[in-house]
């Protein structure tokens, strides 16, 4: 019998990767490629949704299956994982974007944002879609799009433009584009939008006319994992089965099922997630209510968000921007060459702070500095910045839900970091654990793939497959660890304020 | 006997061209200077870019002597980046195999352990990264030794510690041992640190084809091996896919 793989697409901030899975969910060839971050002004961050898709086409899925040595009749079905509340705008009829996508690490709308929570107040939306206004979401970038483009509103109310986050682009494309390509998201993604009720996982009429946003030019919201149809472009007739925003794809993928199981990715920015259950728990520390998956008909599974806009980009912005090393693995050899921070800390508050401060007028600040600091130190203070950004939000958890992580489940580029690994369980006090498949989020959206295809029958049988990699425990001294942690929240606070808008 | 290669003489004359003076040259100065086409010589600055021996400036395009040549002689490969690169082929073996994985290169004379993955049975481990082996009585270790990644003199003018009877602790059985593993390709261990140990190894290549390092699993000899004391064939496969994996993603070419 000719063996059969799951594909999943995982389309993020820094690049697009296409990971085959076995039925063991062992992964079995990748292929890869970047794709160009455009910073035309202070705090816009664009993609183009066109690159994307022709990287997807011509390097990232061929590479793939030729790692494999299969053919696409072999794939038993597809699931994306995507970056999420990236505002894509498309015509229908001929397949262009309306300018570039606009990323989720994009502040354009801050003015708009501090403008709505002024006048209309949290409230109104929180009781909606479970989000309060920031920046980071998609309809104030809608707004920002109707605002500045000329006639798109009208276009968009005749149904002439379509919008979507990146998972939509992708399969509208994959499944006909222009010539009849299905036109959905699934509730993950929606929950970003701040225009999905989070009740009813459907688009709420009263934010619809908020935001002026009409329904025409809205996907279809539909089930994290179920079959939608069958790709016609690149992988003929294979079935397209799931689609999750990245962070919930990783939940997934770690195989949190059960409350109270949770998890941390470390990319481009870090995402804690913690499965609440069918219930949805409002947050009273800085955390944010989103759904986890939905599986089929089954309810819906919620869970609480820790968003961390900046960790790895820190390491980019020190390898590209600072050219101090020359790969972001690197930092850990710089950072080794050194016993400590030597005093010196480092808030990355590049597009405000995220969980749990939300403090859009923060910018990031370097503390500490003396005669005697050192690259070294530097590149320490780097890879802290993203162990204590943990801890707050680690503490934020803790503070709201009623069962108190005992250990941290991390994947992600930045775990094979044995240092920052070990430092993260001396900070958190716990320990810290890497599954043995550290592409989780890709693992997720193949999970969620294979289960509504028949590939895997259960979660329980998913579950079996995660094994532990690697585990850190912690050893750092109560005393030293309390100190350092005060002189981090004292840093943060000098970040505070410091844009004025 | 074959004469000697042009282009990679032309390739020393740039290199000793761009050594000279304030170093930054322009492709058209470096051609006029060697008497070379533009096209030769830009077809040669490339390579040379391509291995990092050459850098070009993004904002005048010129080109003057790249990092690499710096730390020739030394590792030009972060240990932290092997890591990195690895870790989903690793994690992949550990799965597929059943047993604990570990990376491994030369380091003053000892195996470094520069990454560690679970035997994936959920038991409990430690991970023992920054550990050192002894080359001669490890997988990774004679994989380091038969293709060069290290030197075999030193260890053949002193005695070689034996661990357990099993230790190949005479130059004759070491150099035999590393003859054969240059002809298969890859290298066992049985019992010859750790009576009941064992662990299959295979050589991990960078760029043009230099061995870095050494991948390989490890776990009870009874597991490993079969009851004549071979290694189990399609262990062997996995490790052997496993290190062609990495250092196809390192830019290793064919291999
Ligand atoms: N060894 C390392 N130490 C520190 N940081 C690292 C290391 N390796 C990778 N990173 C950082 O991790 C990030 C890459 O991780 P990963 O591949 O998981 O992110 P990503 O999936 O590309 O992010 P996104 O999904 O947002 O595109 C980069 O920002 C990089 O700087
Ligand atoms: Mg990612």
């Amino acid at each position: 019998m000719v063996e059969r793989y799951v594909m999943s697409i995982d389309q993020g901030t820094m690049s697009t990767r296409c990971i085959l899975f076995d039925h063991q969910g062992r992964l079995v060839s990748v292929g890869q490629r970047e794709h160009e971050q455009y910073f035309a002004k202070p705090g816009w961050a664009e993609h183009d949704p066109t690159e994307i898709w022709s990287h997807l086409r011509r390097a990232v899925v061929p590479r793939a299956l030729e790692g494999a040595g299969i053919r696409p009749e072999q794939i038993a079905a597809i699931g994306i994982a995507n970056q999420r509340e990236t505002t894509v705008v498309w015509d229908r009829r001929t397949g262009v974007p309306v300018g570039h996508a606009i990323t989720w690490q994009d502040t354009r709308t801050s003015g708009y944002v501090e403008e709505l929570r002024r006048t209309t107040g949290d409230d109104f939306f929180l009781e909606r879609c479970g989000l309060s206004p920031t920046t980071y979401f998609s309809a104030p970038r809608l707004r920002w799009l109707f605002d500045h483009v000329d006639g798109l509103r009208e276009r968009a109310e005749r149904g002439e433009v379509l919008f979507g986050t990146m998972e939509s682009w992708l399969i509208w494309n994959l499944t006909g584009g222009p010539d009849g390509g299905l036109h959905l998201t699934d509730a993950t993604n929606a929950s970003r939008t701040m225009l999905m009720n989070i009740r009813s996982l459907s688009w709420d009429d009263e934010l619809l006319a908020y935001f002026d946003v009409p329904r025409a030019m809205l996907p279809e919201i539909r089930s994290s994992a179920e079959c939608y149809g069958m790709a016609r472009a690149l992988l003929p007739d294979v079935p397209i089965c799931a689609a999750l925003g990245d962070q919930q794809a990783a939940l997934f993928g770690q195989t949190c099922f059960a409350p109270g199981e949770a998890k941390c990715t470390y990319g481009t920015g870090s995402f804690l997630l913690v499965n609440t259950g069918t219930e949805l728990v409002r947050s009273r520390h800085g955390l944010l209510t989103t759904v986890g998956y939905k599986v089929g008909d089954e309810p819906p599974v919620y869970a609480l968000e820790g968003p961390i806009a900046v960790t790895g980009s820190l390491v980019q912005w020190f390898r590209d921007r600072l050219g101090l090393i020359h790969s972001a693995p690197e930092i850990e050899t710089l950072a080794r060459g050194v016993e400590d921070n030597g005093g010196c800390y480092i808030v990355p508050a590049f597009s405000g702070l995220f969980a749990p401060h939300w403090r859009s007028d923060a910018r990031g600040v370097i503390v500490g500095l003396t005669s005697y600091i050192t690259k070294g130190h530097l590149a320490r203070a780097v890879l802290e910045a993203t162990g204590w950004q943990t801890r707050e939000v680690v503490d934020s958890m803790n503070a709201d839900s009623p069962r108190p992580l005992r250990q941290l489940k991390v994947d992600g580029g930045m775990t094979s970091n044995n240092l920052l690994m070990q430092f993260l369980a001396d900070v958190l006090d716990m320990p810290v654990v890497r599954p043995m498949v550290s592409e989780t989020v890709s693992l997720g959206a193949a999970y969620a793939a294979g289960l509504a295809s028949g590939y895997w029958p259960d979660l329980e049988g998913l579950r079996r497959n995660w094994h532990r990699a690697a585990q850190w425990m912690p050893t750092m001294d109560p005393a030293r660890r309390d100190a350092e942690y005060e002189s981090w929240q004292r840093a943060v606070e000098r970040s505070l304020g410091w844009a004025r808008s | 006997m074959a004469g000697p290669v042009q282009s990679i003489e032309r390739a020393a004359a740039i290199l000793r061209l761009l050594a000279q003076g304030s170093g930054r040259l322009s492709l058209g100065e470096v051609a006029a200077s060697l008497g070379l086409a533009k096209g030769t010589a830009h077809g040669i600055l490339r390579t040379l870019q391509s291995v990092d021996f050459v850098e070009q400036d993004k904002a005048t395009g010129k080109y003057q002597l790249g990092a690499a040549l710096l730390h020739l002689g030394t590792s030009y490969l972060d240990i932290n980046e092997l890591r990195s690169r690895s870790i989903n082929w690793t994690d992949a073996l550990a799965a597929r195999s059943g047993e604990a994985v570990r990376l491994g290169v030369p380091l003053e004379g000892k195996v470094l352990i520069v990454h560690h993955v679970f035997r994936p049975d959920d038991t409990f481990q430690t991970l023992d990264v920054g550990s050192l082996l002894p080359l001669h009585a490890s997988a990774l270790g004679k994989i380091l030794l038969a293709y060069g990644a290290t030197p075999l003199e030193p260890l053949m003018e002193t005695d070689l510690e034996s661990y357990t009877r099993h230790t190949l602790d005479s130059p004759q059985r070491l150099s035999r041992a590393l003859a054969e593993i240059r002809d298969t390709g890859w290298a066992f261990a049985a019992q010859e640190m750790m009576m009941g140990e064992a662990d299959i190894a295979a050589p991990i290549r960078g760029q043009g084809g230099l061995v870095v390092g050494a991948v390989g699993i490890s776990g009870a000899v009874d597991r490993l091996s079969d009851s004549k004391g071979r290694p189990h064939a399609s262990l062997v496969g996995l490790t052997r896919d496993a290190a062609r994996a990495i250092s196809r993603d390192l830019g290793a070419g064919r291999w």
